[in-house]
């Protein structure tokens, strides 16, 4: 009698019907759809230059959209992430081109690198700060990043008067050369930035999958309260999730101010908006607890090629916009459908075996 | 199956069965609810008879079968609909809102209003005014049900039911948390509904309370309908037999083993509420290693909110605990999981189990750091650690990475328990243990618990099941209204004197939650 609902189980976990396969794999399949299309539709569109340089454009929205993913895994949301991508950018330029006065007479220069680690601590510090705001303060996610927006954004344009800060070649005499690396660089005839987007990818899907700090932040989006209760320390997984996204979106603003040797305040804007949907569009669930990074790469890639190969097409940017947006609208509906057909299967199973 | 002339059957539900993700909770259910009578329905914790009555109620909708209302299908896509075809319900988990007055949740979804479209307070604290001075409550009706005490709070739900003037009420529980005096105003109230013809569904668990007010019982086990007869024609023996079936309770005998040193002592432990007065009230106890210490207390004793202040889930708690003679300073749950301490909560879907998460996720969620080194997780060492506890506790499933949600109720408790062992602890606070799940796992869950003890740990547990807790306890300790009522061993313990204490502080001048200006 006891026995019923374990068998049911076993009759679900075995049942492949085609529908739901199709449906679990539907982010693969528009990005296959997606390409096909283009290579037939736009010329020169699978060219090795042209392919390269959509995964240029893929990669800085995939920086952002995976540090997004942790954070609504757990449940949270970070509308913060353009603003710091704009905000560490002028860091980035202001250090290469002023450096720190120590106001004694002197002025600190850093080497490229040592900028990139400062730039780097700055988009970590502004994570920590919304994570403060939200475990410590209790502000709801949407909010405090939300105030962290317009902080970030303002500090940016403070920082320079709303100027851009131009020419950042930086002078061999103070050792600061050597800043377009980031943007313009290769290794292995990829550029810099996909290289470090693997690194970074990789790292991770690692955490993600292979860490306790990784089953925490799903456990902390799927209940936080029953993670709390089993000891999950969850105001120090929500601190790390926006910290790691303040992380990626300091890389972003490394890069982005790299390729064009300039850095402008207003850059990012309504970056986090495409983010957010990378990461829905790869299969992250906006209530917490599911994603993954692959996912969400491919999600990246399906909304940049996207928009790339339409442009491409010469179509129309605002018609581009109304595009983008019915295939992310249509990519939760179908995730919806997909969970609603699951779960019925299963209680059908269940219904008639007991 | 006897019908009495003047008793015509109102509604009528056909092989009705509800399955739940993990759960079939009715199989193939057929029930009958006659007109000015009381039905009533029994069965154990678990046996379906909410989720039957949450079908007729339209609440949830029937995965299979059909229901008939005066000989003619229905089928209700909301409570609403219910409503409107005359069939109330007052439900176990009060419904209410906290944040409205006590008028404005018993016109919720049909406030009276005036030509404007303007909600008329003032009719609407009149008219509830009338159905409260019936419950003889004394409560007010522009109060904010928050205010309320739990007792109140049903009687509140109650009212709100009344007042549908509905043809059949349903009343899940309705008696848990009242007081006596409370009790036998309830009765009066239903006396008058039944002879108005009002068809009543009455669950409960107190067979004494059916056997006085019943006219027709029903018995629930496991899902199916064992029994049902006219309540003239039954005793109490009946009522338990078809309850329990012939597989009867199965409380794995006490071994006989001596328990150890104190492991465990809790000293002067108190947790304000928010709506003034003490949740938990200055309780100490102490606890020996293998020993099995029940908590008995009836809904909102203070069981749980004295589980959470130990596991340190409350940071205004107050109060000190010792773990095997020393000071327990971490005042966190995570640092006083690692010094020993583990709860299995009452509520498992919300505070056991992430149920999106995998069977083997879940039971490792507590214990990772053991198959860490340096940062990676080693995934042969939990994968056997996961094989060895799915063996060990019984856990009936085809493949450990399956989502925990598809498990029966009794499997997931079993996964909660397992977490919770994984952790090594040295203290096991279980709140509920055998809530909703079948007898076979209950079954499981006792021998694990006796198993448990024998190796020497010191389980403390919670429960309102008189039965469970003598059969199972070493000492049986009695919580009301947040203070500790009594301690008995389980010698001198009888069930009159566990009910008696369980009482104390409910009397009829209820302390707390009265209205303040």
């Amino acid at each position: 009698m006891t026995d019923i609902p374990a068998k049911a189980a076993v009759a679900s976990a075995s049942n492949g019907s085609v529908l739901l396969t199709l449906m679990k794999a539907r982010t693969f399949i528009a990005l296959i759809a997606v390409l096909v299309f283009f290579s037939i539709a736009a010329p020169n569109f699978l060219s090795a230059a042209n392919l390269i340089l959509m995964s240029k454009h893929v990669a800085l929205n995939a920086f952002l959209a995976m540090g997004m993913t942790f954070v609504i895994i757990t449940g949270g949301i970070d509308l913060s992430v353009g603003s710091i991508v704009g905000l560490c950018g002028m860091v980035a330029g202001y250090l290469v081109l002023n450096g720190i006065d120590l106001q004694i007479g002197y002025t600190i220069y850093f080497n490229v690198l040592e900028i990139a680690l400062i730039t780097l601590a700055v988009g970590i510090v502004i994570g920590a700060v919304n994570g403060l705001l939200i475990t410590r303060l209790n502000v709801a996610p949407f909010i405090a990043t939300l105030g962290v927006l317009y902080v970030a954004r303002g500090l940016a344009l403070l920082s320079s008067d709303g100027r851009t800060f131009p020419n950042l070649v930086g002078k061999p005499e103070l050792g600061t050369t050597g800043f377009g690396f980031l943007g313009a660089g290769r290794l292995l005839g990829l550029p810099v930035s996909i290289w470090i987007l693997v690194v970074v990818a990789l790292g991770a899907a690692y955490l993600a999958k292979y860490t306790p700090l990784g089953r925490h932040i799903f456990a902390v989006g799927g209940n936080e309260r029953a993670a709390r209760i089993s000891g999950v320390r969850v105001n120090m997984v929500k601190m790390f999730v926006y910290m790691f996204s303040g992380f990626c979106a300091a890389i972003v603003g490394l890069i982005i101010s790299s390729e064009l040797m300039a850095s402008h305040p207003a850059t990012g804007e309504s970056f986090e908006l495409n983010a957010i949907a990378a990461a829905v569009l790869g299969g992250t669930s906006m209530s917490g607890g599911r994603g993954t990074i692959g996912g969400t790469i491919v999600g990246a890639f399906v909304i940049g090629i996207l928009s790339d190969g339409l442009v491409m097409m010469g179509v129309s940017s605002f018609w581009q916009m109304v595009i983008k947006g019915l295939v992310i609208i249509v990519a939760v509906v179908v995730d919806q459908a997909q969970r609603r057909l699951q779960s019925r299967v299963t209680l059908m199973q269940m219904a008639k075996a007991g | 199956m006897t019908a009495a002339i003047d008793h015509d059957v109102i509604l009528k539900l056909e092989d009705v069965s509800k399955v739940y993700s993990g759960t079939v909770a009715v199989k193939r259910a057929n029930f009958e609810v006659r007109k000015g009578a009381v039905n009533v329905l029994v069965g154990e914790n678990g046996a379906g008879k909410s989720t039957l009555m949450k079908i007729i109620a339209g609440v949830e909708q029937p995965t299979l079968g059909r229901i008939l209302l005066e000989g003619e299908e229905v089928s209700f896509s909301s409570s609403g609909d219910a409503v409107n075809r005359g069939i109330g319900m007052v439900f176990q988990e009060l419904n209410l809102f906290g944040n409205l007055t006590v008028a404005e949740n018993i016109f919720a979804t049909r406030e009276i209003t005036n030509r404007f479209r303007k909600i008329d307070s003032q009719e609407q604290e009149r008219r509830a005014a009338e159905f409260l001075e019936r419950l003889e409550a004394g409560i007010r009706p522009d109060m904010l049900v928050e205010d309320l005490r739990i007792g109140q709070q049903q009687l509140v739900e109650i009212a709100k039911a009344v007042s549908l003037d509905a043809r059949i009420l349903i009343m899940d529980e309705p008696t848990s948390a009242l007081s006596a005096a409370e009790v036998e105003i309830l009765f009066k109230v239903i006396a008058d509904l039944k002879a108005r013809g009002v068809a009543i569904v009455y669950i409960s668990h107190r067979l004494e309370e059916l056997i006085r007010i019943g006219d027709y019982i029903t018995v629930l086990r496991d899902g199916r309908i064992t029994g049902q007869e006219e309540m003239k024609n039954v005793d109490t023996q009946w009522i338990v037999r078809q309850m329990i079936g012939s597989d009867a309770k199965d409380f794995a005998k006490a071994d006989g083993h001596v328990p150890g040193e104190e492991i465990f002592r809790a000293e002067d432990i108190c947790l304000p509420r928010v709506t003034g007065g003490l949740a938990v009230d200055h309780v100490s106890l102490s606890l020996r290693a293998g020993e099995i210490l029940g908590i008995y207390g009836l809904m909102g004793a203070g069981r749980s909110e004295l589980f959470d202040c130990i596991m340190g889930r409350h940071g205004q708690a107050t109060g000190t605990i010792f773990i095997a003679g020393k000071k327990v300073k971490e005042r966190d749950t995570t640092r006083r999981i690692r010094r020993g301490l583990a709860l299995i909560p009452e509520d498992r879907q919300r505070e056991g189990l992430v149920s999106i998460l995998s069977v083997a996720s879940n039971l490792t969620l507590a214990s990772l750091s053991r198959f860490v080194r340096l940062f990676h997780i080693r995934g042969a060492k939990e994968n056997q650690a996961v094989t060895q506890m799915v063996r060990e506790l019984a856990i009936k499933v085809a493949d450990p990475a399956q989502e925990v949600s598809s498990l029966s109720g009794g499997n997931q408790q079993k996964v909660v328990i397992g977490k919770a062992l994984l952790t090594g602890p040295k203290v096991l606070l279980m709140d509920e243990p055998s809530r909703g799940i079948d007898v076979g796992a209950k079954a499981d869950v006792f021998r694990t618990m006796r198993r448990l003890s024998r190796d020497g740990l010191g389980i403390l547990f919670a429960t309102s099941d008189l039965d469970e807790v003598m059969a199972l306890s070493d000492r049986i300790a009695v919580m009301s209204n947040g203070k500790l009522t009594g301690m008995f061993d389980r010698a001198e313990a009888t069930e009159a004197a566990l009910v008696a204490a369980s009482a104390l502080g409910h009397g009829p001048v209820p302390a707390h939650g009265e209205p303040r200006p």
